[in-house]
């Protein structure tokens, strides 16, 4: 599994363009997060992908090639935090609801709707962590579930911006042709 | 001033550089039709907007600048598809410019309504929808940045009819392309570069594999100083053909799978091969596991994503040909690898002798022959442009070029019906040049209706029909690898020169050996366009040959004398 982030132009269909590509490499994603930075014309998406070192490169590399990628960056080798949130709904009568909010309490999950049938858990943290609330959870009955999916951000000073304004003049290029 | 999005498109192409459009009208690209009448823009109308696409493309290839095809939406736009790919493959400078129906009803399934930017997204550099006017000068600008910048390719500007309508202010100055503000890679570090620069100066048997890539960057100056200095063999894939001159004794020929034995001899074993501008296509390295086992590797190539794609390289210098090649002459040393060269001529053997062009005349035609007297005749300066399939392929082995630009060939995606389109594009591109067509009887009749542009617009093209029948590619496969089952291979034509006499086109037909030389001499004397049916034998083959998935040591070698097995005598 590798991890890549992409900074790309939040402007409609680029989310089909890099889609569409690691489709095109024959490469499967796991999970494609995609959210808007403190920039709102720049977009940040965590690319969680399953292939190799050198699938990551290409996909890396391909990605960047499209114009409204501005950085494409494998990022699975270095100091990563990871998070993923999910809702869980999951059955609760009234024998077993004070079980399930032990299991909650040890997950530092939240309750965050109440129903008579069901409650919704919250739970965010590292795909590993989710996993095994799941797990946990399933014999009670999961009902429904909805998962974002992971996002990643490299530790401490390790910094991974969108780049600055372009070094050269477009129109100086343009006449250069 | 204030003008239509149709006249603005028009404006910004001339202002551009524009001289030629090939198109075809419709109603969702009728606004600019109408701006085009009143411009200085010469619009070339196309058959099919598949030869449109071409004829950019042949444009492009031949000139080095960007060529433009133009089209209407719905199945104008999807006649497109395979030139767009074709050019895409071949890294090729295209902008397409689509009409689109009115922003209004898009997604209705309007009449000729087809989301083509979505249909081309994998197939081209870049696409985009423009729905108003006054995006129109912007959008094209950056259209033609983008199509001839870095790696180059096509990109496709759909425009909605409202916004070829719509007035919008006009000024040069401030429709200035706002391209995303992307990473500036640095190409490679320093030590990737010394890494380089030692395997160059320590290796006992280099060879170079010179792509299209040293044609794109215009860096054939370079390339021959780095040749010359540190007196390196050349290998040449198919569209690296011309980057260095066929004449030159370092010149080895092309590689690969119709590449000569000794060439590929050279190369597997070769201690260092120094790929220029190319990217290990399968055509070109047969079996990976078996690939240049003994060699190191360096890779000078623009595209980081074709690093390590197929061939894992010791070093990688990503960045322009040019740049590159001129960065790194100062660092390598003079050598003169006599040893090595000796070596290779060695390898050579008998190759020559086995060679369709040392036997005797027995009065067949075979298509080498018709090749190697058009080679003769024009002294290696036409250009050439051929379509897919084995008359590509003895091209390739028997017209020596010298000069860049001067074989225009579908590489990547092979498209027959490529080469009579392609050659149009090359002419307007080069009106001074001999142009000439070099197109099996299969591929000519995917796209012959374009005789009809060639007529239209009074060119002087030459075409050389390389007839044999069959397709004979496809049948070569199916007699070495299926037991001669000619299934859907053999093929009926019209009689060419006939059909060249109804489009208002002379028409030859050519059967003897004796009769190829005055031919080619009575057609380049003409100042119209020449089509020649030359009947070649029916059951020749391309060798030698490396079969597909094999290892380029494993090569099919031409038989002693070609006439015992593909053909019968008179």
């Amino acid at each position: 599994m590798q991890t890549l982030v992409a900074y790309v132009e939040n402007k409609p269909g680029v989310l089909n363009r890099v889609s569409s590509l690691a489709r095109r490499l024959a490469i499967n994603i796991d999970s494609l997060t995609v959210g808007p930075t403190e920039n709102e014309e720049i977009a940040r998406m965590t690319i969680v992908a399953h292939t190799d070192e050198r699938g990551a490169h290409r996909l890396e590399a391909s990605l960047e090639k499209l114009v409204d990628v501005l950085l494409a960056e494998n990022i699975s080798s270095r100091a990563l935090l990871d998070r993923d949130l999910a809702l869980i709904k999951v059955s609760a009568d009234q024998q077993n609801r004070p079980h399930l909010m032990e299991l909650i309490k040890v997950f530092r999950a939240r309750v965050v709707d109440v129903a008579p049938e069901s409650l919704i858990i919250e739970v965010s943290g590292t795909v590993d962590k989710i996993d095994g609330l799941l797990e946990v959870l399933r014999p009670f009955g999961v009902l429904e579930m909805a998962r974002t999916g992971r996002i990643s951000m490299t530790r401490g000073g390790d910094l991974l911006r969108p780049p600055a304004a372009p070094a050269e003049s477009v129109a100086a290029a343009e006449d250069s042709k | 001033m204030k003008l239509t999005g149709a006249e603005i498109l028009c404006e910004s192409l001339t202002r551009l550089g524009v001289k030629e459009i090939f198109g075809y009208p419709g109603g969702a690209i009728l606004p600019v039709y109408d701006a085009l009448g009143k411009s200085k823009l010469h619009h070339v109308l196309v058959r099919h907007e598949q030869g449109a696409t071409h004829m950019a493309d042949g444009y492009a290839r031949a000139s080095g600048g960007i060529g433009v095809a133009m089209a209407t939406s719905g199945p104008g736009a999807t006649n497109m598809v395979t030139g767009i790919a074709t050019a895409m493959l071949d890294s090729s400078p295209v902008v397409c410019i689509t009409g689109q129906v009115s922003s209004k009803v898009l997604g209705s399934d309007a009449f000729q309504e087809i989301d083509i930017t979505g249909i081309t997204m994998p197939i081209t550099k870049h696409n985009v929808v423009v729905t108003r006017a006054e995006d129109i000068a912007r959008t094209i600008r950056e259209a033609f940045l983008i199509a001839n910048s870095g790696r180059p390719g096509p990109v496709l500007v759909d425009i909605t009819k409202d916004a070829q309508q719509a007035s919008a202010e006009f000024s040069w100055e401030a429709s200035t392309p706002k391209l995303p503000r992307k990473r500036i890679r640095q190409n490679h570090d320093q030590a990737e570069f010394d890494r380089a620069v030692e395997l160059l100066n320590t290796a006992k048997r280099p060879l170079i594999l010179a792509g299209h890539g040293i044609m794109v960057s215009g860096a054939m100056r370079a390339f021959e100083q780095f040749v010359r200095t540190g007196s390196y063999p050349v290998a040449m894939t198919l569209l690296g053909i011309g980057c260095f001159p066929a004449k030159d004794p370092l010149n080895l020929g092309m590689m690969g799978m119709h590449g000569e034995a000794w060439v590929n001899n050279a190369i597997q074993e070769a201690d260092l091969l120094i790929a220029v501008g190319m990217r290990f296509d399968d055509r070109v390295t047969g079996d990976l596991r078996t690939y240049a086992k003994s060699a190191r590797k360096i890779h000078i190539e623009i595209d980081r994503a074709e690093i390590n794609k197929n061939v894992k390289v010791d070093s990688a210098l990503v960045g322009d040909a040019r740049e590159v090649l001129e960065k790194l002459i100062p660092h390598i040393e003079t050598r003169d690898h006599g040893a090595w060269i000796r070596h290779i001529a060695e390898l050579k053997g008998d190759s020559a002798v086995r060679d369709i062009q040392s036997l005797p005349d027995t009065g067949h035609l075979f298509a080498a022959h018709v090749i190697n007297d058009l080679w003769k005749e024009t002294n290696g300066e036409a250009i050439v442009v051929t379509d897919v399939g084995q008359h590509q392929m003895w091209e390739a082995q028997y017209y020596h070029h010298d000069n860049p630009r001067t074989l225009i060939t579908s590489g990547g995606l092979g498209t027959m019906g490529f080469a009579l389109p392609a050659a149009i594009g090359a002419k307007f591109a080069k009106p001074d040049s001999e142009v000439w067509v070099v197109v099996g009887d299969g591929g000519f009749q995917m796209t012959m209706s374009e005789l009809a542009t060639i007529v239209q617009e009074k060119l002087n093209i030459k075409i050389a029909i390389i007839n044999n029948g069959f397709l004979g590619m496809v049948r070569q496969w199916q007699e070495f690898f299926y037991d001669k089952r000619y299934v859907a291979t053999p093929l009926v034509a019209p009689d060419f020169a006939a059909l060249a006499n109804a489009f208002g086109i002379r028409g030859e037909r050519i059967t003897k050996r004796g009769e190829v030389l005055p031919v080619i001499r009575s057609a380049r004397e003409s100042k119209e366009s020449v089509l020649i049916d030359f009947r070649v034998e029916q059951e020749d083959s391309v060798y030698p040959m490396v079969a597909a998935g094999s290892s380029l040591s494993d090569m099919i070698r031409r038989p002693n004398n070609p006439l015992v097995e593909t053909a019968t005598e008179p």
